[in-house]
């Protein structure tokens, strides 16, 4: 059991790690999307924040054997991308993409959880699996439900509506600070990379040298960076928070907007339709 | 590392997020009471950073793979505990809301995991005592070296116990535990050489900013106070959450033992709601289900409740049924949802 189990992680480990580069070149997508011109796109932010949040806490709610009564809810992530005009296999394939950690974890569940819970015409479908398929599920909806709120909704604006939710502003003005400075210093790391590699002849990995060197290159320019900055700021009158001036206006139809859909969710949370939708057509056919 | 929604219940989930709030909210008091600006770009650009930084791999010797900065360490080195914290935290935003790495819910547990431990428990008791004002290569190195593993050890222990309490994975306390702590056992060596090596090369080049952040300054009371109530919220939050979940499900072991007992699947057949019976005698589309209920059972036993996990063949066929209808008919709205607001352009 361990051997196995330690050799997936492991290969997790290395996964993890190769993915970061091609990671950051979606964040210029996913922002591009965010520019869409929707009914969607131009509800406040608080609204598309709060359902997210309500749906995520009422598909991880469910039981762990629970399958069938969260598939109704890929109706919200489904319907966002149909009116917010969201590309679908984009968002699917970043789906798939993504941190695999519960992929990783939950395949432990067939394994050591092999008791048959029913059979499916000869073959015994064991409780692992279905615990299994069920995290896969809630992995799937709560993931494209995050991709789509920032897809249609934008990071920076996510933020103004975490300012308004009474988030502290210094972990506000943190996080609109590191996004701008996102793109600025990856250029500056894939620079850094690219001088390198013009230096050196094979495609060899880099030691553990250079690489020190490298990054601490690349952080004592982030400090002088920061140290400019700041005084550009200081000569506009900077006092510790970024003033927004954006209006934000929390009307009736993002009351509309939240109420319906927390309407949706507690009924599918609470009513298992597929269950009742199947034993009415298995009644049909009898 | 980074925990995901998929693992974790509502009640694991909202108590660390609860914790994790808490901090944001203290941190975010400590770095505006520190009246210091030039800490504001400062932190924003390090956290960009470390996004950069980690671009840049290295080849780890003799294992053919690679590594490369986590970084909750070389901040905590660089800005102190309290700024290192929102760093992290708002790094691990990002990541959770472009990456989707872990998800929103689970995004309390991450910022908990990677940010408290180190900028709260390794960096003040470990790294600082170390080095202890008198910076040396040495020094940065062991206290670097040390307080990078122990950060990792206690983050990854993290994750196994808010996975254990969720009771969504079915791996056992101790098969996990075996599996997490040497893991990253190896990836907090790796990370102790990477941050040992950056913090010893800007001390070289640039001593002074390495060295007020390392002062030896006295432990004061209100550097400890966060450490406490952290700790403390996270053991009562867990306390109750275990025993919510404990009370909620038999544990995995006194399943195990009553589904191995063979009474499992009798119960089964049995424990089919009366109301649904007759549909399901009548059901023969799929005719070996096993769960058509044997003319010789007793009628009383039929009526027992379900048996835990209340799953038997007949609900599940058609859950299969209605589940297939169901993903079909929402694909099926999205797409004419879809057209429409193609047709209306």
């Amino acid at each position: 059991m361990l051997l196995p189990a330690g050799f997936l992680f492991l290969f997790y480990g290395c996964f993890t790690m190769f993915k970061i580069d091609s990671n950051l070149f979606d964040i210029g997508r996913m922002d591009t999307l965010a520019t869409g011109d929707t009914p969607l796109h131009h509800l406040d932010p608080r609204a598309k924040l709060i359902t997210t949040l309500v749906f995520i806490v009422a598909v991880v709610s469910f039981g762990k054997y629970e399958v069938s009564a969260m598939i109704p809810f890929f109706i919200f992530p489904l319907v966002q991308i149909a009116y917010g005009d969201l590309p679908l296999t984009y968002l699917l394939r970043k789906v798939m993409i993504v941190s695999p950690f519960a992929i990783f974890v939950g395949i432990f569940n067939p394994l050591l959880d092999r008791e048959i819970l029913f059979h499916f015409g000869s073959i015994g479908i064991s409780g692992g699996w279905v615990s299994y398929l069920s995290i896969l599920m809630r992995f799937t909806l709560t993931v494209m439900a995050a991709l789509t709120l920032i897809a249609l909704t934008g990071f920076n604006t996510v933020c103004l509506a975490l300012e308004k939710l009474a988030v502290p502003k210094p972990f506000v003005v943190q996080l609109l600070f590191l996004y701008r400075y996102i793109f600025v210093l990856t250029d500056e790391a894939a620079r850094l990379m690219r001088a390198r590699s013009l230096r050196v002849f094979e495609s060899k990995g880099m030691g553990f040298k250079p690489f020190a060197s490298m990054v601490g290159h690349l952080l004592l320019r982030t400090l002088d960076r920061a140290q400019r900055i700041h005084l550009a700021m200081c000569c506009r009158g900077f006092e510790g928070h970024i003033p927004i001036l954006r209006p934000m206006r929390f009307g009736i139809r993002e009351v509309i907007y939240v109420a319906a859909w927390t309407m949706v969710f507690t009924l599918l949370r609470f009513y298992n339709l597929p269950m009742k939708l199947g034993l009415f057509i298995t009644g049909l056919f009898t | 590392m980074h925990m995901a929604d998929a693992l974790i219940s509502p009640a694991v989930g909202g108590a660390i997020w609860a914790a994790t709030a808490g901090l944001i909210a203290y941190s975010s008091k400590k770095v505006t009471e520190g009246l210091d600006d030039s800490k504001v770009p400062l932190m924003g650009v390090l956290g960009a950073f470390i996004f950069a930084a980690q671009m840049i791999n290295f080849t780890i010797p003799a294992t053919g793979s690679s590594g490369h900065l986590g970084g909750g360490m070389i901040l905590a080195i660089l800005l102190g505990p309290s700024a290192a914290f929102l760093t992290i935290a708002s790094v691990l935003t990002v990541q959770a809301l472009f990456f989707a790495d872990g998800g929103l819910l689970a995004l309390g547990c991450n910022i908990f995991n990677l940010g408290f431990w180190p900028c709260f428990v390794a960096y003040p008791f470990i790294f600082k005592r170390i080095v202890n004002g008198q910076s040396s290569q040495g020094r940065i190195f062991a206290g670097a070296m040390l307080a990078s593993v122990a950060a990792l050890q206690l983050g990854a222990f993290s994750v196994v116990l808010q996975t254990l309490f969720s009771g969504i994975s079915e791996l056992p306390f101790a098969t996990f535990v075996l599996m997490m702590q040497p893991i990253h056992l190896a990836i907090g060596v790796v990370e102790g050489f990477v941050t040992a090596a950056v913090v010893g090369f800007v001390w070289k080049a640039r001593p002074e900013i390495v060295t007020p952040a390392s002062h030896p300054a006295p432990i004061d009371r209100a550097a400890l106070r966060p450490v406490l109530i952290g700790l403390l919220t996270c053991a009562v939050i867990t306390g109750a959450a275990f025993s919510w979940f404990a009370s909620a499900n038999p544990d995995g072991l006194e399943w195990s033992m009553f589904k191995t007992s063979g009474h499992e699947e009798l119960e089964n057949r049995d424990g089919i709601h009366a109301s649904l019976r007759d549909l399901q005698e009548k059901t023969a589309f799929l005719p070996d289900y096993g769960f058509k209920a044997d003319g010789e059972e007793p009628e009383g036993e039929a009526e027992s409740p379900p048996s835990w996990p209340a799953v038997d063949a007949g609900t599940s066929v058609a859950g299969l049924v209605g589940g297939a209808l169901t993903l079909f008919m929402a694909v099926l709205i999205g797409l004419i949802l879809k057209r429409r607001g193609n047709n209306a352009k």
